[in-house]
């Protein structure tokens, strides 16, 4: 397996950043409630990720340390204005579908955890491929959760009706107590085949989804002991 | 007057901001460990959305509309929000150590919370004016604290019961949400 591959295999089976590190669980959460949505979510995303990939690497040696987190801040949300207009402009449905989470794609933990802690270290290529397995492995995640949702709570598969309609589906799975309850089993199934997830350590407080989480924790840790 | 109080009551019970809306669910899950921390971080959010609505409308009302700016919204709100914490941070070292005691720690942790960024481009979708986009952010972050602290009220709670091995950690707590969330649905009942 050359680099390139490796990267990819990282990004949708090692590290998933959903089903693994435990990253981006707000749009994890709300936009499942059908396949396509989640589908159309992890694409958007995917795109924003390659992108910013390249370009944070590519000027990796330009960006001073003190303020790179501003300027990834500015080039991810340059990235998600472009997304979101040419999703409003080409692919209306799923504009109005995702409605708010297309611009809160810039508070994504993965898009600003990638860049922080791949492509600031590494080529433009193979922080492109880095990219696309962490973009790859989101949308397959995003896509299983939204099927699952969906097939439970409206019967059907990417649309197309799978339960007969006369058997009422179970409607509160495409509803809010649905997220939280299927990605719930998703992690418990995870548990139980004893592949490590960081969610365990998430619910712990001291997760370090964020690079200011960790400071926070630090520093009560630091009073505690006081 | 009673058009304010409906947008806080909705804002806060039936659109909750994490449990209907799912913003801000990393630190609604990390640090609702303790009741004392999600109450503290409930306070700072509560203080940071509020005006984080306030300047963002002022700035997109008078600027930003003026000039033809509306798309840019997205990078002019991330970069204000982050701004505006540093600046609420140093405020407060300097003005009221005290306050900055219980919230200093957590004003940080808030910047990267997508639940200011999701207050400010909602108002702005609702169009709301100024006085409204103030209690809708003030509403939200009231909602936001609700949810965190009755969260860690459950988990103190779970901790002491026998939970089978896969469920314990993270998917119990994700089942109380769920149950939570079907709680707060009832308030979708509320005739407004």
């Amino acid at each position: 397996m050359n680099k390139y591959m490796e990267r990819i295999y990282n990004g949708v089976i090692k590290e998933n950043p959903v089903l693994v590190l435990m990253l981006g669980m707000c749009p994890t959460l709300a936009v499942t409630t059908s396949a396509t949505n989640g589908f159309g979510m992890g694409v958007s995303t995917m795109v924003v990720l390659i992108v910013s990939n390249m370009i944070i690497s590519a000027l990796r040696k330009l960006i001073p340390g003190e303020v790179r987190l501003p300027a990834y801040i500015v080039i991810v949300a340059s990235l998600v204005t472009i997304v979101e207009l040419v999703t409003q402009a080409y692919i209306p449905a799923l504009y109005s579908a995702l409605g708010i989470y297309i611009p809160l794609i810039v508070v994504n933990c993965i898009i600003l955890g990638r860049a922080e802690a791949y492509a600031s270290k590494s080529t433009p290529i193979l922080s492109a491929f880095d990219g696309i397995g962490m973009g790859l492995g989101f949308t397959i995640a995003l896509t299983i959760a939204g099927l699952i949702r969906e097939f439970l709570g409206a019967g059907t598969a990417f649309g197309a009706q799978i339960i007969p309609k006369s058997i009422d589906p179970i409607g509160i799975f495409i509803k809010a107590p649905g997220a939280f309850m299927v990605l719930a089993f998703i992690v418990a199934v995870m548990n139980a085949l004893s592949i490590k997830t960081r969610a365990n350590d998430m619910v712990e407080g001291c997760d370090g989804c964020c690079a200011t989480c960790n400071k926070a924790c630090h520093e009560e840790g630091k009073e505690e002991n006081k | 007057m009673k058009e304010l109080i409906m947008i806080i009551v909705s804002m806060a019970l039936i659109n909750n901001v994490v449990l209907s809306q799912f913003l801000g669910i990393c630190s609604f899950l990390g640090v609702s460990k303790q009741l004392k921390a999600s109450a503290s971080l409930g306070g700072a959010v509560i203080f940071v959305i509020t005006i984080a609505s306030a300047v963002a409308n002022l700035l997109y009302t008078f600027v930003m509309v003026p000039l033809h700016l509306e798309y840019l919204k997205t990078i002019v709100f991330i970069l204000v929000i982050a701004a505006l914490v540093q600046m609420v941070e140093m405020f407060l070292k300097k003005t009221s150590p005290a306050i900055y005691q219980a919230l200093g720690i957590f004003l940080p942790l808030i910047t990267t919370n997508c639940a200011v960024l999701g207050v400010a481009l909602t108002n702005v979708q609702d169009e709301y004016n100024f006085i409204q986009s103030v209690f809708a952010g003030f509403g939200t972050a009231v909602g936001y604290t609700l949810a965190i602290c009755l969260l860690a009220g459950v988990r103190s709670r779970i901790d002491e019961e026998a939970i089978p091995a896969p469920f314990r950690g993270a998917p119990i707590v994700m089942l109380s949400a769920a149950l939570m969330s079907i709680a707060f649905m009832g308030f979708s009942g509320l005739a407004l």
